[in-house]
């Protein structure tokens, strides 16, 4: 008996080197008939068309649903850094779990800096609207970009399918969760699937929305009244619960501290009232990822406040002619109190909730067996 | 029912506790009012004495009616002092806002985000960015008010559906009333004078709603619209001319019928589409005004004294006086023949016919109300299970919270006992983080999901 136990323990480590993928759904999913797993939250119980704000606006679950073996396969695909080039670089070397599935960084930095800085993926499976400027609408597509920019993981169709098809675990699994073997297709899908778990909407500001009056201090929601009042506008772009609209608007922000002034969605467009636009980014979890702004302008939530707190265009770029969006500072600028200020950024991170942060991959698939 | 004062907060609080029915909490004179809504439960009313509150007030719990009370001049007067940002928000739904005098707000006076089965009724509103501003919100009625000073609109119905706008007095705004990208919706008997414009619909661009559909205009009078337009020079409301009736900028199906639109400076109706005002950044949105009908309306001195942008872009055609006007390239628009108006760019216009008429359209609103969501006990327990409870607790692993298994050997056959636990948690484990009460949810759903935990999780 004791011997059969020893044996156990000692076969243990070995045993969970043999990946398998998780055949039920993650936290907060449920499984549907199709096999396809789908996301059940508070805000499936209220009533009100799409895209409605509101403390209690419905919201739907992504339409995009995947299985458990497709999720699963999509983390360790998201961790692992055979999908780039060099194979030095993960999606989570970018996107760390750690720091909010961002970096902790002004800007992203690939084979070199890029102009732009690593927005959160908290969330993201309910984007209408990807990238700063809006220029891609679905996870799978977006998948692509940084794969194959090669500022970033450098990597091409090819190489990207080569690589999996001769590591040793991958085979195995993407037979599991597509019944194929891998190709990039399949590839920007389980990434899609594993990016559309990240789900956070259980932050106290959500019981507060849901009922529990208490779930916010008494500062807290003076900062939740500033910022959904008339005066500093906050919820008219960035609305609840996703805290954003996914809409384009130009803010009038500085340019970088390099004097890079990146005209957004202007670049993708004739239409001058683009220069300077970017996507209305979610504020959630919007603690963990310092700095802010699409270059790392702000290092710190006041600096982002007292940016909206002055009067419209004031830290334009020299030279853009930017078409500034009407909700910002409307009338000479809000002149909120220091203490509203103060309020604001307390109210914001009310807005925390990481409770279904998935598990970071122990071995990775890529990894040569004992 | 029993009429409370703030004053005996402490009893106040003991009886609400202690009983399910609605009701009815008076605020003295002066006293907060904030702290009566804090204390109000579901389906109370709130009666505010006259006087004088330097407050705001915040609703977000359901079915609560707010009332001032009003003896004579003497209001329910909440007054910002042009310090305080707004004077209500409410997001609860089926909220009643009633009998207010509103002044002196930097933000808005009275507004709604995301309630549905609203009631904003005869508030007198004065000098704030909106005055009266429900968004978001499916049916809804906004009636007997009086709005005034606005630096856009008095009334502003935004991103809404199946809401009426009933005899309202807008006057002395930048524009009097306006629905923006709202569908399904009625203006009927209002009186609005001496705004820059008189009633404006509009597809706004850049917004989450796409679309704007389906507005009955009816039985308004729209008299002398002339006032200087004062809207901030950054506003998408510093573009609407002066002088205009009724402006229709991007919304389709709208029936304009038996108004009173008289002495508006520039023009009558204003149909236009998101190109002419440059509005058309919008790649989602249809920029073009389709089937606009005006008919039977009562006109009288439109167009007589044309200045500003409108009479220079029309100084080349010489004409004046024109009733409706028409810019772009909308379609199914009509006019009635027999109304023998002066248009102005309805080429493509066609004749109305007689059952286009709305005369007797009462409502936009639904029929009793919209409705939430209805869901079974058992999905109510298993759902919320999975919204709430799995973000801490893993079947058969310990997650932020121990495992539902063992969870399950606790409380085996005593719901009421686990449903005691999560009402008000206890510290019990070491090293685990402290559980957060769950009594928000309502004692229907957390019966709910103990029942489900202990006879179908895992089973
Ligand atoms: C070198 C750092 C880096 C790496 C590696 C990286 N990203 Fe990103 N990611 C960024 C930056 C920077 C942006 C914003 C780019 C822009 O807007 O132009 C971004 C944007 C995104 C977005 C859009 C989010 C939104 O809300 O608009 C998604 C989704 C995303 N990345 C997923 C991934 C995935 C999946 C991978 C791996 C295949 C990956 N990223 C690898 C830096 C990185
Ligand atoms: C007109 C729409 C609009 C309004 C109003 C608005 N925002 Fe933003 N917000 C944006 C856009 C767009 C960005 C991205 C700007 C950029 O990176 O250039 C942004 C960025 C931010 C960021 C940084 C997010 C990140 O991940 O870097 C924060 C924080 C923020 N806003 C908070 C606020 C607060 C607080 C208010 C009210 C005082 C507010 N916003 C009002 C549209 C808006
Ligand atoms: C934010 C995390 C979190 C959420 C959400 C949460 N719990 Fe808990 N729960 C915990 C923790 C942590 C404990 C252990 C507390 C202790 O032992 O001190 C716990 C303990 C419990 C217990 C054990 C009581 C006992 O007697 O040992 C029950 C029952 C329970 N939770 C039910 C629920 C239910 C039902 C829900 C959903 C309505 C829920 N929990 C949501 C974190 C959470």
């Amino acid at each position: 008996m004791r011997a059969w136990l020893l044996f156990l323990i000692l076969a243990a480590p070995a045993m969970a080197e043999e990946i398998t993928l998780s055949d039920t759904c993650p936290p907060s999913f449920q499984m549907l008939v199709d096999g396809t797993c789908e996301l059940v939250t508070l805000y499936q119980f209220y009533d009100s068309p799409p895209q409605h704000g509101g403390l209690r606006a419905r919201l739907d679950p992504p339409a995009r649903r995947y299985t458990p073996q497709q999720i699963d396969l999509g983390r360790y695909l998201f961790f692992d850094p055979i999908l780039s080039d060099g194979g030095d670089l993960s999606c989570a070397s970018c996107h760390d779990p750690a720091q909010g599935f961002s970096d902790g960084k002004k800007r992203g930095i690939g084979a070199v800096e890029l102009d732009r800085s690593t927005p959160t993926l908290w969330n993201v499976g309910f984007a209408q609207s990807l990238m700063w400027d809006g220029r891609t609408e679905t996870l799978e597509a977006q998948a692509l970009l940084p794969l194959l920019n090669p500022d970033e993981m450098a990597a091409t169709v090819e190489g990207v399918e080569t690589a999996l098809n001769a590591a040793p675990g991958y085979v195995a699994l993407f037979q599991i969760a597509f019944g194929a073997a891998p190709n990039i297709a399949n590839t920007v899908i389980a990434l899609a699937a594993f990016q559309s778990s990240l789900i956070s909407l259980n932050s106290r500001y959500d019981r507060y929305a849901h009922g529990d009056a208490t779930a916010l201090n008494p500062q807290e929601i003076r900062g939740m009244n500033a910022f959904r009042g008339f005066v500093a506008r906050c919820s008219q772009c960035h609305i609840p619960p996703l805290f954003t609209d996914f809409e384009l608007a130009v803010v009038g922000a500085p340019a970088d501290e390099r004097g890079f002034a990146d005209p957004g969605a202007g670049a993708l467009s004739d239409d001058p009232a683009r220069l300077g636009a970017f996507k209305t980014p979610t504020l959630r979890n919007i603690t963990r990822t310092a700095p802010y702004f699409h270059a790392g302008q702000f290092d710190t939530l006041k600096g982002v406040v007292d940016f909206y707190n002055n009067t419209a265009g004031h830290a334009a770029p020299k030279g853009q002619d930017l078409r500034i969006h009407w909700h910002v500072h409307m009338t000479n600028g809000p002149k909120l109190s220091t203490a509203t200020v103060a309020d604001i950024i307390a109210f914001l991170a009310a807005l925390e909730d990481e409770n279904l942060m998935p598990e970071r991959p122990a071995v990775l698939p890529s990894e040569p067996r004992p | 029912m029993k009429t409370l004062s703030t004053l005996h907060g402490a009893v106040l609080a003991s009886l609400l506790s202690s009983t399910a029915l609605a009701a009815e909490l008076t605020v003295p004179s002066g006293g907060s009012i904030q702290d009566v809504v804090n204390q109000a439960a579901p389906g109370d009313t709130i009666l505010v004495e006259p006087g004088i509150y330097h407050q705001s007030v915040y609703v977000d719990k359901p079915r609560i009616t707010l009332r001032g009370l009003r003896d004579g001049d003497n209001w329910a007067l909440l007054d910002g002092e042009m310090k305080l940002n707004d004077g209500i928000i409410a997001s609860g739904h089926s909220i009643v806002i009633d009998g207010f005098r509103v002044t002196g707000y930097k933000g808005n006076g009275i507004m709604t985000q995301g309630a549905n089965n609203f009631e904003i009724s005869n508030n007198y509103v004065e000098g704030a960015f909106y005055g009266i501003f429900p968004q978001f919100g499916r049916n809804g009625l906004v009636i007997g008010n009086t709005v005034t000073g606005a630096e856009d609109a008095g009334i502003y119905v935004g991103m809404s559906d199946n809401v009426d706008v009933i005899d309202n007095v807008a006057f002395g705004n930048v524009m009097g009333i306006e629905f923006e990208n709202t569908r399904n919706a009625l203006m009927a008997g209002n009186h609005v004078y001496d705004n820059a414009a008189g009633i404006t619909l509009t597809l706004v661009p850049g917004l989450p709603v796409k679309d704007a559909y389906s507005q009955v205009i009816r039985d308004n009078r729209i008299i002398g619209n002339n006032h200087v337009n004062f809207a901030p020079a950054s506003s998408i409301a510093a573009g609407v001319p002066s002088g205009t009736g009724i402006l229709v900028v991007g919304p389709d199906n709208i029936t304009i019928e038996n108004n009173e639109i008289a002495d508006n400076d520039n023009v009558g109706v204003f149909v236009a589409d998101l190109i002419t005002f440059g509005m058309d950044s919008d790649p989602k949105l249809d920029p073009y005004s389709d089937g606009v009908r005006v008919m039977g309306n009562t006109w009288r001195g439109n167009g007589e004294n044309m200045n500003g942008m409108l009479a220079e872009m029309l100084a080349a055609t010489g004409k004046t006086g024109i009733e409706v006007l028409a810019m772009g390239k909308g379609r199914d628009s009509c006019v009635l023949p027999g109304d023998g108006i002066d248009t102005l760019g309805t080429r493509r216009w066609q004749d109305c016919l007689g059952d286009n008429s709305v005369a007797g359209f009462a409502t936009a609103r639904l029929e009793g109300g919209a409705e939430e969501p209805e869901y079974t006990l058992e999905q109510k327990g298993r759902l919320t299970y999975l919204a709430v409870c799995t973000g801490c607790h893993a079947y058969d692993s310990v997650l932020h919270g121990p495992s539902m298994q063992s969870i399950q050997a606790i409380y085996d056959g005593d719901p009421s006992g686990m449903v005691g636990y999560i009402t008000d948690p206890v510290r019990k484990r070491e090293g685990f983080p402290e559980m957060p009460p769950q009594t928000y949810l309502g004692e229907e759903t957390l019966d709910a999901i103990a029942s489900y935990i202990l006879e179908d999780l895992g089973k």
